[in-house]
C-alpha cells in the first residue's frame, strides 16, 4: 500500500488484514513496555492544517508505539491567507526526508494533491468533507469486535444493518464509512433531514430516510454524528431543540432500539443533541471503545504502509 | 507599407479566393503591384479576425500572470485580432480615466485591438454605479459593462444599470451567480461528484435564477442584456424563453463548456477549477445545441491566467480560471465543426461577428470584401497537435488542454493589414 487516502483505496482482504493486525498490536496496549520496534528509524510528521486533539495524538501514540520518530506540525489557517501554497509547505516538510506524512486538512482533496507532489507515504487523517479513512478503520473494526463477541469468527459484515445518523453532507466520517461498511458487506443507511443530505444520493450504494423512527429498529448498529456549532446557525434545521427531536438519540429511542444493537459516535459528542447521556453511557455504547481502537487500527495502517520491506 | 496578397484561401467556405491587404484594407486583388508580399493560402480556410467577448488581461495589477502584451500575443496565436478586456483588474475599470488606461497600454503593446470592458458598479462592490457614462464618453468608447467575476446580484442595481446604459447604446453583461445559491466557497458543479468529493457545490439553479429575473429586468428597461459563460442547460431554457419574447439578450458560452466535464475535478486537481463550474455531460451537449441553433449567440474564452503559486492551493482555496485564448478555436472546431454542427459560416458569425456586433466594434466581425479593414485568420483544417502548456505565449500555465490532442487550425493572424501571428515564424 503506498497511500491511504480513502476508505474505497481497501479491498476486503486488506481490511481484514488491517483489523487483525490491529487486534495484535491492541495487545500492546496492555503491556507496562508499549513500544514494538517495527518502524524503528522511520519518521512520520503529522502535518495538520486543522485542529484536532484526538486524531492527532491517536496517530502520535501509534507512531511511538511502533518507535518511529513523531513529528506534529500545526500549519493551520489557509495557505492563501499565509502566503505559502499548499504545494510549498507540503514540499518543504517532505524535503526534511520523512517516510510518511499524515495530513489533516480542512479543506476537500488536500491529501490527493500532496500524494501527487511528493515521495513519502501520505495518509489521509481527514479532508474537509471528504473523507476520513482511519476514522472509518476504527469505527469498523470496534463494531467487528462488537459483533465477534456472539460470532467469534465474523469476517464480513454481510446481513447487518448500520444506521449513520446526523449532518452527512459535512460529514467526513459518514463518506469514509459509507465506503468501509459497504465493502465489508453492510447496508447502510444514511438518516437526516433533506438539508443535511448531499445531492444524487441516488448514486450511493446506500439507503436513505428521513425518518429515524422507520429505520431505528432495523439497524445493529447506530452511528450517531456530531452537530457542527455552524450548522446550528447556517439555517439547516430550525433549531436544536427540533433536530433533537427528530434526529437525536434520545432515551425513547434507546429504548426502541433492536436488542443487542449497539451505539457509536466519533466525537466529540454534544451531549443532548444529537446524543442523550443515557446513549451516550448506555451498556451497548461502544463510544470509548472506539477511541481505544483508534490508536491500534492506526498502529496497524502505519506498519502497512512503512512496514513492508522496501 | 508593401501590400499582402493571400493566395487561394477559402473564404469562410464559400469558396476559394485571393485576397489583398493594402493599408490595412482590403482591396481588389486585381491591383495587386510588384511590390507585394504573397502568402500562400491553398487548403486553409480565411476567417473574419475572431473576437473575444471575455478575456481577462490582468494588467494592471497582476502583471506576473499576464500583461496586455503577453495576453494579446496568445489571442494573435488563437487567431483572435479583438479582445475585450475585461475590468477586474487592480485598480478596477471603473473610471474613464481607467478604461483610457487599459485602451491606451492596448494601442501601445497590444497584439490585437484591445477593448476595455467597464465596471458596472464601483470597485466590482455591487452597490453604486459606476460612472458609466464617462467610461462610455471617454477615449476608450466602452460599451459591454460587466462586474464579470461577482454578479451583480442586487436586483435594484441591475435594473439601473440596464436603464442607464440604454443612453449610449451599452450592455450590460451578467456573470450570473446567485450569491446565496452558490456562495464564496462553491467551487465545482452540485451534483454526484460534488457530494461524493465533499466539496461545495454550486447547483444550475443558481445561474438559471439570476438568468430568469435579469431576461425579465431587461424586458421591463427594453436594454441590452449579455449573459456571459453560460454554462448550464437550465439557462438555455430561459435565455430561448426570452429570445422567444423578442427580449433583447445575447449570450456566450466558453470554450471549456463545450468540451470538459465535471468528472475533469475528480483528482482535485485546481487547474480544472473555474467559475462557472464545469457540469456534467447533459449540459455539455445542451450547450453545443444552443451555439449551434443560436439561443447562444457567441463563444468566449474566459481567459483566466493565474499565476503558479495561486493555483497550487487546496482546491477549494485555489484561484477560479482556464486559459482559454489560444485554444479556443481548435476547442470549438472539434466540437461543431468536426461534429457537423457548425459550418464556417456558423463559426465566424458566433466568433467574430456577432460578438462584435454585441461589443459594437465597427472594424471587426466584418465580410472579407473589398474595402473593409483587414482583419482576417487563415485556417487549417486539418492539422492537430497535442497542446503543450509550455508552448505558449501566456505567462501562465493553467492550461485544462494540456496533454490532449486538438486542431492546431491557426497559421496566420492578421490585425488591421498587419501580421500579429504566423505559424512557424
Amino acid at each position: 500500500m503506498r497511500h491511504l487516502l480513502s476508505a474505497a483505496d481497501l479491498d476486503r482482504t486488506q481490511i481484514t488484514e488491517i483489523f487483525d493486525l490491529a487486534e495484535e498490536m491492541s495487545l500492546v496496549q496492555g503491556r507496562p513496555v508499549k513500544k514494538l520496534p517495527a518502524l524503528r528509524g522511520r519518521t512520520v510528521v503529522n502535518l495538520f492544517f486543522e485542529d484536532s486533539t484526538r486524531t492527532r495524538s491517536s496517530f502520535e501514540i501509534a507512531g511511538k508505539w511502533l518507535s518511529a520518530d513523531v513529528i506534529n506540525i500545526s500549519a493551520k489557517g489557509s495557505s492563501v491567507s499565509k502566503g505559502e501554497s499548499l504545494r510549498d509547505t507540503v514540499l518543504t516538510v517532505a524535503a526534511m526526508g520523512v517516510d510518511a506524512l499524515v495530513i489533516r486538512h480542512h479543506a476537500s482533496g488536500a491529501p490527493w494533491q500532496a500524494s501527487r507532489w511528493i515521495d513519502a507515504h501520505v495518509l489521509n487523517a481527514g479532508d474537509g468533507t471528504h473523507e476520513h479513512p482511519t476514522q472509518a478503520l476504527l469505527d469498523a473494526f470496534t463494531i467487528r469486535r462488537h459483533l465477534r463477541r456472539s460470532a467469534p469468527d465474523l469476517v464480513s459484515f454481510d446481513g447487518q444493518t448500520v444506521a449513520i445518523v446526523g449532518d452527512i453532507t459535512h460529514s467526513r466520517v459518514a463518506r469514509s464509512n459509507v465506503l468501509l461498511l459497504t465493502t465489508l458487506g453492510a447496508q447502510v443507511i444514511l438518516v437526516a433531514p433533506p438539508t443535511l443530505l448531499p445531492p444524487a444520493m441516488d448514486t450511493w450504494p446506500v439507503r436513505v430516510c428521513t425518518d429515524f423512527d422507520e429505520v431505528l429498529p432495523h439497524a445493529d448498529v447506530v452511528m450517531m454524528l456530531r452537530v457542527q456549532r455552524e450548522r446550528m446557525s447556517g439555517g439547516y434545521f430550525p433549531t436544536p431543540r427540533e433536530y433533537t427531536i427528530g434526529y437525536g438519540l434520545t432515551r425513547p429511542r434507546l429504548e426502541a432500539m433492536k436488542p443487542g444493537a449497539a451505539i457509536c459516535h466519533p466525537g466529540p459528542m454534544n451531549r443532548g443533541l444529537e446524543i442523550s447521556a443515557d446513549a451516550a453511557d448506555a451498556a451497548n455504547s461502544l463510544i470509548l471503545d472506539q477511541v481505544a481502537a483508534g490508536v491500534s487500527v492506526r498502529m496497524s495502517v502505519l506498519y502497512e504502509l512503512l512496514g513492508g520491506a522496501e | 507599407m508593401t501590400d499582402l496578397l493571400i493566395r487561394g484561401a477559402d473564404i469562410i467556405g464559400h469558396g476559394r479566393s485571393d485576397l489583398l491587404i493594402r493599408n490595412g484594407r482590403f482591396v481588389d486583388p486585381a491591383d495587386a503591384g510588384s511590390d507585394v508580399d504573397t502568402l500562400d493560402a491553398d487548403g486553409l480556410v480565411a476567417l473574419p479576425g475572431l473576437v473575444d467577448l471575455h478575456t481577462h488581461l490582468r494588467e494592471p495589477g497582476r502583471e506576473d500572470a499576464e500583461t496586455v502584451e503577453s495576453g494579446t500575443l496568445a489571442a494573435a496565436r488563437g487567431g483572435f485580432t479583438a479582445v475585450l478586456a475585461m475590468a477586474n483588474t487592480i485598480p478596477v475599470t471603473d473610471t474613464a480615466e481607467a478604461a483610457e488606461h487599459v485602451a491606451a497600454l492596448g494601442a501601445r503593446d497590444g497584439h490585437a485591438q484591445v477593448v476595455p470592458v467597464g465596471a458596472v458598479s464601483k470597485g466590482l462592490d455591487g452597490v453604486e454605479l459606476a460612472e458609466l457614462g464617462l467610461m462610455a464618453r471617454s477615449r476608450a468608447g466602452v460599451r459591454v459593462f460587466s462586474d464579470d467575476g461577482r454578479c451583480v446580484s442586487d436586483a435594484r442595481l441591475m435594473r439601473r444599470a440596464l436603464e442607464y446604459v440604454r443612453a449610449f447604446d451599452g450592455v450590460i453583461a451578467q456573470h450570473a451567480q446567485d450569491p446565496q445559491l452558490a456562495g464564496g466557497a462553491a467551487c465545482c458543479h452540485e451534483g454526484e461528484i460534488s457530494g461524493k468529493l465533499g466539496l461545495p457545490g454550486w447547483p444550475a439553479a443558481a445561474e438559471a435564477g439570476v438568468v430568469a429575473r435579469d431576461v425579465q429586468i431587461a424586458e421591463l428597461t427594453r436594454s441590452r442584456l449579455h449573459i456571459c459563460h453560460v454554462s448550464c442547460a437550465e439557462t438555455v431554457d430561459v435565455i430561448m424563453w426570452a429570445k422567444q419574447r423578442d427580449i433583447n439578450v445575447t449570450a456566450e458560452v466558453a470554450p471549456h463548456h463545450l468540451m470538459l466535464t465535471t468528472s475533469e475535478v475528480v483528482g482535485y486537481d485546481p487547474t480544472y477549477k473555474v467559475n462557472p463550474p464545469l457540469r456534467p455531460n447533459e449540459h455539455v451537449e445542451a450547450l453545443r445545441e444552443a451555439l449551434a441553433d443560436g439561443t447562444i449567440d457567441a463563444v468566449a474564452t474566459d481567459h483566466a491566467p493565474h499565476a503558479r503559486h495561486d493555483k497550487e492551493h487546496a482546491f477549494a482555496e485555489a484561484a477560479f480560471g482556464m486559459l482559454g485564448l489560444e485554444t479556443a478555436l481548435a476547442v470549438v472546431m472539434e466540437t461543431m465543426i468536426n461534429s457537423g454542427l457548425l459550418n464556417w459560416t456558423g463559426l465566424a458569425k458566433r466568433m467574430s461577428i456577432m460578438p462584435a456586433h454585441v461589443a459594437r466594434l465597427a472594424d471587426h466581425g466584418r465580410p472579407l470584401a473589398k474595402g473593409e479593414p483587414a482583419n482576417v485568420v487563415l485556417v487549417d483544417p486539418a492539422a492537430r497537435a497535442v497542446v503543450e502548456r509550455d508552448n505558449s505565449a501566456s505567462l501562465s500555465r493553467n492550461n485544462p488542454w494540456h496533454g490532449r490532442d486538438l486542431p492546431d487550425p491557426v497559421v496566420a493572424t492578421i490585425w488591421a493589414g498587419r501580421v500579429t501571428y504566423q505559424k512557424g515564424s
